[in-house]
Parts: structure tokens; sequence; C-alpha cells
């Protein structure tokens, strides 16, 4: 049985637990806000630039010299996972769900014989894998002390990926992020980057375009960009979807402290009731007894 | 005068959407104005100055390279960076230049310099572009 001291410290500690996770909620939410505009401003050029390499790309289909980004090596026997994870946790189920479908998707590709390789962008996902995987990790980049994500980060990371499939490290890479839906929705994707898949050219007939320079040379440009884009894309929507299933996870531990507060204060009147009474009985049967 | 739909993106915002009746832009085999009606076209840009006509106004904005797409729906620039004339720090440019020039005296790395080198030119071609507008306002 702890003493009415060690009772009344509990219930200061939860108290303290729950102001920290209010807290925590609170910056997640200012946060989410800014990164769900940034991922808002940035998805037109996404989608122009997806659409734009449609069209080009449709142009150029089946023609033999098609660059190696768009018609892929010829093989697919080294998969490369590129897994964006957060930095911190504390943001409920949000790491583990991403980690989850790599491992799943990794799992079902060596069943089939395959080459699996990672590359871990954040700290979480790293740490993950680095349990089961630990040598078939070739990079890992930490976007730690990072406040917001700018493109050149992103154009870093599409840099490091592009020279790798030049030395013919992998054939394919899929990038692993969660998509943000909404507060309460954060959905783990899977999308293959290399070779690439632009969205089905723009509606309507194909239009024949004029090429200025060459079709070949505005690929060799716009792949390496296109690739850019869609990490850039992924570490918005990593970074809106991780506010907000902090913002969801720091609010249900808030409410859950606060029924922790309630049922302990509520045993610590009893407890203290129980001593008054003892004692109260203890003083009139002495007094009887007289 | 017939308008068509243009909009200009950048990666991390879209800068302008709307209807416009002329875009000049400097495309990387050489600066070409676009009106209603144009054929489709592909083309890279060079870093430059993007220039949009509305109704009489006109808008300047500095391009440090991309793409530009014109369809039939209408005209889409993806540009790598882009600031408008305005907002551009003449001062901050010239640091950056100034930055970029060390930063080339300095490296060791082949490929690096090479990377710098091509900064450092395109730099130079804002500076002179902006330069040149300012002194064409001047005149005028």
């Amino acid at each position: 049985m702890p003493s009415l001291k060690d009772m009344r410290n509990r219930i200061a500690a939860t108290k303290a637990t729950q102001k920290i996770t209010r807290a925590m909620q609170m910056v997640a939410a200012s946060k989410l806000r800014r990164a769900q505009s940034a991922v808002e401003v940035a998805r037109p050029y996404a989608e122009r630039i997806g659409a734009m390499l449609g069209n080009i790309a449709a142009s150029v289909a089946g023609s033999e010299t098609a660059p190696r980004l768009l018609a892929g090596t010829g093989r697919d026997q080294v998969h490369l996972l590129v897994v964006c994870t957060a930095e911190r946790g504390l943001c409920g189920p949000f790491n583990s769900a991403i980690v989850r479908l790599v491992r799943e998707r990794a799992n079902a590709l060596i069943a089939q014989g395959k080459e699996v390789k990672f590359f871990c962008v954040g700290r979480k996902g790293y740490d993950q894998l680095r349990r089961q995987y630990e040598r078939q990790i070739v990079e890992h980049i930490e976007l730690r002390g990072v406040r917001t994500i700018g493109f050149e980060h992103a154009q870093s990371i599409a840099e490091k990926l592009l020279s790798l499939f030049e030395e013919g490290a992998f054939d394919v890479a899929t990038l692993f992020y969660s998509t943000f839906k909404s507060v309460v929705a954060q959905i783990p994707t899977a999308q293959q980057i290399i070779p690439a898949t632009p969205p089905g050219g723009a509606n309507g007939p194909a239009v024949v375009y004029e090429y200025e320079p060459a079709e070949d040379e505005i690929l060799a440009e716009l792949l390496p960009r296109y690739v850019a884009t869609q990490v850039f894309r992924a570490l918005l929507e990593n970074a809106a979807s991780e506010q907000g299933a902090r913002m969801t996870a720091m609010d249900n531990a808030t409410r859950n402290a606060g029924e922790m507060i309630r049922k302990q204060t509520l045993t610590y009147n009893r407890t203290r009731q129980a001593m008054i009474t003892k004692e109260l009985i203890e003083i009139i049967s002495g007094a009887e007894a007289l | 005068m017939a308008t068509f739909h243009f909009e200009l993106v950048s990666p991390e915002r879209l800068l302008f959407s709307g209807e416009v009746d002329q875009v000049d832009v400097p495309g990387a085999e050489g600066e070409f104005g676009v009106l209603a009606g144009h054929a489709p076209l592909v083309t890279m840009l060079k870093p430059g100055i993007l220039t949009v006509f509305t109704g009489g106004g006109r808008q300047h904005i500095v391009v440090f390279g991309g793409f530009a797409e014109i369809s039939p729906g209408g005209m889409t620039v993806l540009a790598d960076t882009a600031v408008p004339v305005e907002s551009l720090d003449s001062a901050r440019l010239a640091e950056e230049i100034k930055n970029t020039e060390e930063d080339v005296a300095d490296t060791t790395d082949e490929h690096q310099r090479d990377r710098l080198r091509r900064k450092l030119e395109q730099l130079r071609a804002v500076q002179a572009a902006v330069a040149g507008l300012n002194a064409g306002a001047a005149a005028h």
C-alpha cells in the first residue's frame, strides 16, 4: 500500500506529463498548418512536371534512344527501397506504419529471389531497419536540424540516388513515404521513381510538340528533376503526415493522462478518508475505554 | 487581343496563374515571345528574365533555368527558381557571385568546380539581364 505522500507524487508526475503532451500537441498543430501549406504550394509543380514528362515520354516511347531513367536497365533484379521517415518519435504509428510497408515489400521481393537494398532518409526508419537488414542499407541520410525542407535537400538526395543508379547499384527504385490525407489519416505509400512512371499523358489526342533542343536533351534534364521533385514531394507529405500523426497521438495521450489523474485522485481521496476514519475510531474507542 | 492561360511554377510555389496577352521567355536557344495560338513546343530555359504581359501591364520575373511547355491548352513554365525582379536583391546577388567566385578558387574537386562555374555563369547572366532591364527602365 503506497503512502499518501507517494500517491500525491504520482498525481503530480502524471499532471506534469499531461502538460508536456498538451504542449506537444499544440506545437504539432501549428507545425502541421505550415507543413500542410507547404505541401499544397508544391503540388502544382509536381503535377505539371509529371504531365510534361508524360507528354514527352509518350512521344519517345518505344524508341531505342529512350534514356535509361525512363526505360529502365532492362532488368529488375536489384531493388532499392528509399525509406523516408521522421527524425523523431512520439508520433503514433507514423514511422512504424511506413517501416511495416517496407518490410512487407522487402520480404515479398526476397521471396521472389530479388536482391533488396535500402536507402534511408530519416533516423527512425534507419533505426528500425538496421536491426534486420544492417548490411543491405547502402545510404542513410539524416535531416536533423533541418527546420523547413527546401528543394535543395530533395535535390541532394536525388543526386545520390542518380549516381547510385549510374553506377549500376540497382535496377528499380521505389520511394516509401506517408501520404497526407487528413489530420487523422496518413497513408503509407510506395511509389516507383526509377524507372520513371509518369502519369498517363495529357487528356485528349497526343499533341505533336516541337522540341528545342531535341527530346533526348530535354529528357536528360527533365528526368533528374522529376526524380528530385518526387523526392521533394515525398518529404513534404511526410512532414505534414508526421505532424498530423503526432497531433493525434498527443491528443490521445493528453486524454489518457486526464483519465489517469481522475482515477489516481479518487484512490488518493478514498485512502485519505479511510485514514481519517480510522484515526477517529481510534480516538473515540480510546475515549470510551476511559 | 487574344489571351491564353499561363502558369509559372517553381518547386516551392505557384508564382503566376492566369490569362495573359504575351509572355517573353529566355529559351535555351534564344529568347522568344509567345502569343495565343503558338505552336506546341517544349523547351529548356536558360537563366534570364521572363516577361509577362497582361492587359497593358507587364511583370518581370527572374528565372534560373527550367522548362517551358506550350500546348493548345496554354503555357506552363517550370522554373528551377523564380523571383520577381522587384524582390531580387541586387546587393545579395553580387555577394552571391563573389562567394561563388571564391568557392571556385578554393575547390579542388573537379566535378564540384564545374558545377560552381556553371552556377557562376548563371548568376552573371542574371545580373547582366537585371542591369539591362534597369537601364532600359531609366531610359524610358
